[in-house]
């Protein structure tokens, strides 16, 4: 089974989000990068799909070079080769612009699955996997909590969250599955040293939007549906308020009922 | 009609879910402030006559699609649907729930109609004859407001639950109904195989008023009963850090935060939850945050508009009781 996964680099989780001095982009100074948390659990769902199908694992990204890191880290966790779309042009795309690049990449491997994080943590879109999937008329799958495929290799079965249950899905293939669910579902494997060691041999080749016969007019900055005109930071929260420390439990008690009850007016 | 302002619903299990009821008051006020009409589109089985129930939110039409294979949604049924209707219409505006169903068709539909989506936005503004949309960047650690190019249209937001007031604007109001024959694919690649609901229709956590999260300090899943108590008595749900989840005490879907659930209640007690910035990401737009911690240090506190200081064992059981007789 041909498989390939795309991961976005995200700010640290840790990151204090700070506004730059144009208004309207974060400050990249400081910044850790990591590879986005459901991207992570994308890639170990592809290896859990190769090891059941002796497949193969290609991992696929767009941005500068730091994000060499983190295909790295990809191929260390067990995949097989990378590819790394590093283009200037691309900066400032909207979700198109990136789509695009990513859905070129991806057709040329002609993959039987591609999986990819339901959003990346950063401008928490989620709609990367279902732009990609558009664009190469395949069907997708949202939040995929469990993925499993019959031993012929034919069909997918994923099970996604729906409001207050779950809904159990079923598809030929190729198509596009986005992931779901929480670290405690994936638990995604850590890169062993001999892991490492052998990812540094592994294949990752660097693309430019020419190589993919792409025109950088239509993607950017000048290519957008929707711009960011401006950020800004969340109201300040009032400082709070320890509910007097003097009262004994039960006081404390009374006291935050009373709260409930007029201010809160839950009660 | 061309132009206007339409509201894509959910339809589920024989009604229309609350965030509908919201996503139309919001579009009932972005139509009244770029001066025009507000219609419906509703997708799903057995309909019926109920759709005329938007009326009372300022819908005035509303187009029925109702046919069995749209009874659970996929991208895949629904988007040509979709897409077949609102090029009949061709809206200025169109907004959805950003539930989890309408979070996913709004990616695809707007990828489709090759527009740009705002995804999940908490609050619009209507400048020069077009809309503007809020949204929470890095899971509410900042927002963006954003603007569409003149050529995206419709401009397509996803509304999050729980922030738009629901306002009937006439009680006695009823949307006229256009009943529409779906053009569903006649070849489906996916296929729902089964929906399994859970007992006692949980309250999911995104659309819930009031959460009573529990994390570490819980010590084990055995403890959290205490805490569905109270929940149970206060009409919440019961949410969890990271911490409780990775440790097998409570279902993945309870988790809060950066890479859990984004929430916004007008009501979060949080009980045992250090405040870690992933977790505070994820609940730090509730309208009230109570934080019951034994360590005054602990950073939920500055987050916190109530702190209790207290060891949540012996604070817990005495709270509940007290809430039991505010009740009577
Ligand atoms: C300086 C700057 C300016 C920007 N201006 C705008 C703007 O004006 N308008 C606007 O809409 N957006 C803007 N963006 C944000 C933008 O490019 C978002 O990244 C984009 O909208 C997609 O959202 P997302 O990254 O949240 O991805 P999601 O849609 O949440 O990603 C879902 C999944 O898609 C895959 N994926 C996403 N990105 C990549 C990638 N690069 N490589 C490989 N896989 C990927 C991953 O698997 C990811 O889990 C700007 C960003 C920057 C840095
Ligand atoms: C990539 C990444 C993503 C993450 N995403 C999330 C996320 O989405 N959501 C999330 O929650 N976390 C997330 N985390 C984890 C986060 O960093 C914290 O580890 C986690 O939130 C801690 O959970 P906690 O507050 O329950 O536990 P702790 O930090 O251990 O806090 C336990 C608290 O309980 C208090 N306590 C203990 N006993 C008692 C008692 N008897 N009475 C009263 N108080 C008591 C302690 O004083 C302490 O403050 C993420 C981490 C990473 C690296």
């Amino acid at each position: 089974m041909n498989i390939a996964v795309l991961i976005k680099q995200v700010p640290d989780t840790e990151t204090v989000i700070k506004i730059a001095d144009d208004g309207k982009s974060i400050k990249t100074d400081d910044i850790k990068w990591i590879m986005n948390p459901y991207d992570e659990y994308a890639v170990e769902a592809a290896l859990r799909l190769k090891e059941k199908t002796r497949g193969k694992v290609t991992i696929i990204s767009t941005g500068p070079q730091r994000v060499v890191e983190s295909i790295r880290t990809a191929l260390a966790m067990g995949a097989d080769e990378g590819v790394l779309v590093d283009d200037p042009a691309l900066e400032g795309s909207d979700v198109f612009g990136v789509a695009k690049a990513l859905a070129a990449v991806v057709k040329e491997l002609n993959p039987d699955v591609i999986l990819c994080g339901h959003r990346a943590v950063d401008y928490d879109e989620g709609q990367r996997g279902a732009a990609v999937a558009e664009m190469l008329g395949l069907p997708h799958i949202p939040f995929a909590v469990a993925i499993d495929v019959d031993d012929g290799a034919t069909k997918v079965k994923v099970d996604r969250p729906v409001e207050g249950g779950k809904m159990s899905l079923e598809a030929s293939l190729p198509v596009l599955i986005t992931l779901g669910g929480a670290h405690a579902i994936w638990n995604p494997r850590y890169a062993s040293l001999p892991g490492i060691m052998k990812a540094k041999k592994k294949p990752l080749a660097t693309k430019t939007l020419s190589d993919l016969g792409i025109d950088s007019s239509e993607v950017g900055p000048d290519a957008r549906k929707i711009r960011i005109i401006s950020m800004e930071m969340p109201p300040e929260r009032e400082p709070g308020k320890i509910i007097n420390g003097d009262l004994d439990t039960e006081g404390k008690a009374k006291e935050l009922v009373r709260v409930l009850k007029e201010e809160v007016k839950i009660l | 009609m061309a132009g206007g302002v339409c509201v894509l619903t959910e339809f589920q299990d024989g009604d229309f879910r609350k965030v509908s009821y919201e996503v139309a008051s919001e579009g009932k006020r972005v139509a009244d402030a770029l001066g025009c009409d507000l219609c419906a589109v509703v997708l799903g089985s057995g309909i019926g006559d109920k759709a005329g129930v938007l009326g009372k939110y300022g819908v005035s039409r509303a187009i029925v699609a109702d046919d069995e294979r749209l009874a659970n949604y996929t991208a895949e049924a629904y988007v040509p649907v979709l897409s077949e209707i609102l090029k009949e219409l061709e809206p200025d505006v169109v907004l959805l729930p950003a539930s989890l169903n309408g979070k996913d068709l709004g990616a695809r539909l707007a990828a489709h109609l090759q527009t740009g989506l705002a995804m999940d936005c908490t609050e619009f503004k209507v400048e020069d004859g077009t809309i503007k949309a809020k949204r929470p960047l890095f899971a509410g650690k900042c927002f963006g407001w954003y603007e569409w190019d003149s050529s995206a249209r419709p401009q397509i937001a996803s509304c999050r639950p729980n922030v738009f007031e629901r306002t009937v604007v006439d009680e006695g109001a009823s949307a006229e109904i256009s009943a529409v024959t779906p053009a569903v694919p006649s070849e489906l690649k996916v296929q729902v195989v089964s929906v399994e609901k859970e007992e006692g229709g949980k309250i999911d956590l995104t659309e819930a008023e009031v959460i009573v999260s529990g994390g570490r300090g819980m010590k084990g899943p055995e403890n959290f009963k205490m805490l569905e108590e109270l929940a149970q008595l206060l009409g919440a749900a019961v949410g969890a850090s990271r911490a409780a989840v990775d440790a097998g005490w409570r279902p993945h879907s309870d988790q809060v935060g950066q890479t859990g659930k984004v929430v916004t209640p007008n009501l979060y007690i949080a009980v045992g939850i250090s405040g870690a910035i992933q977790h505070l990401a994820g609940m730090g737009s509730s309208k009230y945050i109570v934080a019951v911690n034994k360590d005054p240090d602990a950073p939920i506190f500055s987050k916190a508009d109530y702190g209790i200081v207290e060891d949540l064992f012996k604070f817990i059981p005495i709270f509940t009781e007290e809430v039991k007789k505010a009740k009577g």
